[in-house]
């Protein structure tokens, strides 16, 4: 999850001058994990076959100084099929001048798949570059009573082999050692054969040399995998961990929120009356406190997000959810691993739309890169929180369930749906082009993931939201406070108006309700007029085009204005102030439905567009995305103000 | 077996056929996506009008003398999942289609 809510690229690391060695090796093998044993980063990792999407390198020590390590996404086959595998392909061949060849690679072999894995192998050893294999999984090898004689297999391929457990760095001596010198390598005698009949005599010899003996069924995942994809059982199970899972969002959460609120109210006042300057102060107490406190108070429910996102991927769960999927998928023209995409965009629509590259064929990719932003993203969730706790009491329960919860399922709910749809429309326009290709899905064992993994993916996704906040939000929120308070009213538009100087939150209200804000704001009203929303939440939806936090941001600074003892209250307590509503308070159900249903839809990310641009190669995709998620955003938001409206 | 070798050279190579006389004639050619859930078979060869197709189901390990067993269909029947050189894999019909077998007894 390092990469949150960010345009992940290869990490820039100086590569002039230094050794570099790549790792590659089948989908789910472990090569992010050695690559981050070996060089102290923390690239994402998941017990799914296609975590790694894109080149990653780092720094790893050596015996022999420091050397580029190059992280790559993992292949069945060097004859690529798909974008992620293509890159593969082309860092190993040395007629793609698009990129260097690297000095020597590390291969790694899933000891628990050894068989299909060789086959790997031997197109990786006919490559004329210094191999060095890596076996892992020899744990589970062990337990599930399988056999390997390591020597020996290093004897049979004729090139170093040691293995490395999880990255455990006790076992990583040795490879440091070797990684300092590949010249020293031995290399096969003869290479292994290139035709596929005589490949599978040639992994027959090699394991027959090593001792292999092929791990028994793994038991624990029979009896996950009876009740996980049963029919009945498996949906049922399914649906109650989202349920459960959407009522501790408000119910584990909300108490940590509440202190964190608390702690930015009394740090407003502090600064409010410790600071002398007037303006100072606002831009400090209002500005900054107000409205990016606003949005980190939604900090405890990111981080329960991101547990339970890192805990499905770290389990196993994500191919499983390819499998039950993928006949659905199959109807809107696409495949299983378009939807584990989609399930990516929970996180953010961003490593979703890089995850399509593991998608062989052109149409899916655009399909599910239109559908992703869709997906409920965790910088929808604090929108959604607040909106929500407008709009439902905190105590309403239907049945034995928080209302609130389920109010956050329906839109999670409704996100999916809609995602899917998009994704079959376009799959639908786009019928023509390329060949049928195969869907397959490995099913990895279900594993335990370490709590350190899963905390250090929490503890990243934080770190990204913070930083996010710090520079994006940050930002917006400073200028926002500017075109919100400028032009200051002299004490004679104040008199004029009958506002009481003395009075400063009649000054405040006065200020903000003639500010620039409010011309941008009131002249765009006819545009969001039917949906019920006046300037300041207008002010508030076009803010957030560059972050959806944004307008959570934008709606604290106004209620710290308006009421900065207890800014949750004042957002309750507004009212409309002109048009033919005037006086009544603004945030109706209808018009939060409204507002609801519009974060559902619209595309308000710049980071997601430029990742559209990137990976489709033009900007004819986000355009199109833009036009058609704001147009559906708008009917939407309307089509829910009308029938909440017709219902209350 | 010829087949595999045609298949395993490009990617454009012509569409690859597996004569039909594979086997006994009492062992009618059968696909993988005929065996019931449960049952088991040894991959006889992989035919596929795209060779880019049979060459990744290859690399997958269906490689013509491999034990293969059906473990589990999803809840709409496509795809299945099976188990082939020590793992699993789920395929959709259309990609079991393209795998013969000779059904073990
Ligand atoms: N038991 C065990 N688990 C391991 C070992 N190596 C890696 N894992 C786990 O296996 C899963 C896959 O590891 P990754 O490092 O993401 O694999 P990868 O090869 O980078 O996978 P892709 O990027 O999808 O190609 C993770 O959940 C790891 O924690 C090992 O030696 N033993
Ligand atoms: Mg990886």
């Amino acid at each position: 999850m390092s990469d949150h809510c960010g345009p992940a690229e290869p990490a820039g690391v100086a590569v002039a001058g230094r050794r570099r060695i790549a790792l590659v090796g089948s989908p789910n093998s472990g090569k992010t994990t050695l690559f981050n044993a070996l060089t102290g980063l923390r690239a994402k990792t998941g017990n799914y076959p296609g975590v790694t999407v894109t080149r990653y390198q780092g720094v790893a020590e050596t015996a022999l100084g420091p050397v580029v390590l190059e992280d790559l996404p993992g292949t069945y086959s060097l004859t690529a099929i798909s974008p992620d595998e293509r890159i593969v392909a082309g860092v190993l061949d040395p007629a793609d001048d698009s990129q260097d060849t690297p000095d020597a690679l590390i291969l790694t072999l899933d000891a628990t798949t050894l068989r299909r894995s060789l086959r790997l192998a031997a197109q990786v050893l006919r490559a004329d570059l210094p191999v060095c294999v890596v076996v892992t999984f020899t744990d589970e090898l062990t337990r599930r009573q399988g056999r390997l004689d390591l020597a020996a297999l290093g004897r049979a391929l004729g090139v170093p082999v040691l293995a490395v457990v999880g990255g455990r760095r006790q076992q990583l001596g040795e490879l440091r050692e070797l990684l300092g010198g590949p010249a020293t390598w031995s290399r096969p005698l003869v290479p292994p054969p290139l035709d596929a009949e005589a490949v599978s005599g040639w992994v027959d010899s090699v394991l027959a040399s090593a001792g292999y003996a092929a791990p028994e069924l793994d038991a624990r995942t029979r009896r996950l995998d009876a009740v996980l994809l049963h029919p009945v059982g498996g949906t049922v199970v399914f649906l109650a961990t989202m349920f459960v899972f959407f009522q501790t969002i408000f119910t584990l959460a909300a108490p940590v929120q509440g202190l964190i609120e608390t702690g930015f109210a009394a740090l407003g006042d502090q600064v409010r009356a410790s600071i002398g300057v007037d303006w100072l102060a606002g831009l400090l107490a209002d500005g900054v406190i107000g409205g990016v406190g606003g949005v980190v108070v939604f900090l405890p429910q990111i981080a329960l997000l991101f547990v339970l996102i890192s805990l499905l991927e770290g389990v196993g769960y994500l191919a499983r959810a390819a499998f039950l999927m993928d006949r659905v998928m199959a109807r809107a023209g696409l495949e299983g691993r378009a939807f584990v995409a989609l399930l990516s965009s929970f996180a953010c629509a961003i490593p979703g739309i890089m995850a399509t590259r593991t998608l062989p064929s052109t149409r899916d990719r655009i399909a599910t890169m239109m559908g992703a932003p869709l997906m409920t993203c965790s910088a929808r969730l604090p929108v959604y929180v607040l909106l929500i706790g407008l709009l439902v009491p905190s105590d309403a329960r239907v049945g034995p369930i928080g209302a609130q919860g389920l109010v956050m399922f329906g839109l999670y709910l409704g996100g999916a749906v809609s995602a899917m749809l998009t994704a079959w429309l376009f799959s639908r326009l786009g019928r023509s082009a390329g060949p049928a290709l195969p869907f397959y899905m490995e099913m990895p064992p279900y594993r335990l993931p370490s709590a350190r993994s899963v905390l250090l993916a929490v503890y990243d996704a934080c770190r990204g939201f913070l930083a996010k906040v710090g520079k994006i939000i940050l930002g917006t929120t400073v200028v926002l406070w500017l075109l919100l308070n400028l032009p200051a009213p002299s004490d004679a538009e104040l008199a004029r108006a009958g506002v009481d100087p003395a009075d400063s939150s009649a000054v405040a209200s006065y200020t903000i309700d003639h500010s620039l804000a409010a011309d941008v704001g009131r002249a765009v009203e006819p545009v969001f007029e039917p949906l019920g929303f006046d300037w300041r939440i207008n002010v508030g939806v076009l803010a957030s085009l560059s972050a959806r936090e944004v307008f959570v941001a934008t709606m604290g600074q106004v209620a710290a204005a308006t009421n900065p003892d207890d800014p949750s209250q004042a957002l309750a307590d507004l009212r409309v102030q002109d048009g033919p509503r005037a006086g009544e308070p603004l945030f109706t159900a209808p018009v939060l439905a409204a507002l609801l249903v519009f974060f559902l839809y619209a595309l308000q990310c710049m980071s997601t567009i430029a990742v559209l641009r990137r990976e489709s190669g033009s900007w004819r995709w986000p355009a199109i995305a833009f036009t058609y998620l704001f147009a559906l955003a708008w009917t939407m938001a309307l089509l829910a103000r009308v029938v909440v409206g017709a219902v209350t | 077996m010829s087949v595999m070798s045609a298949m395993s050279l490009r990617r454009h190579a012509a569409p690859v056929l597996v004569p039909a006389s594979v086997g006994p004639v009492e062992e009618r050619v059968a696909t993988l996506s005929a065996l019931r859930c449960g049952a088991a078979g040894t991959v006889t060869g992989v035919v596929a009008d795209d060779p880019a197709v049979a060459q990744r189901l290859v690399d997958l390990g269906f490689v013509p003398g491999t034990p293969v067993e059906t473990v589990r269909r999803a809840p709409l029947r496509d795809p299945v999942v099976y188990r082939v050189a020590g793992y699993e894999i789920a395929l959709r019909k259309a990609q079991a289609d393209c795998i013969r077998i000779a059904p073990t007894a």
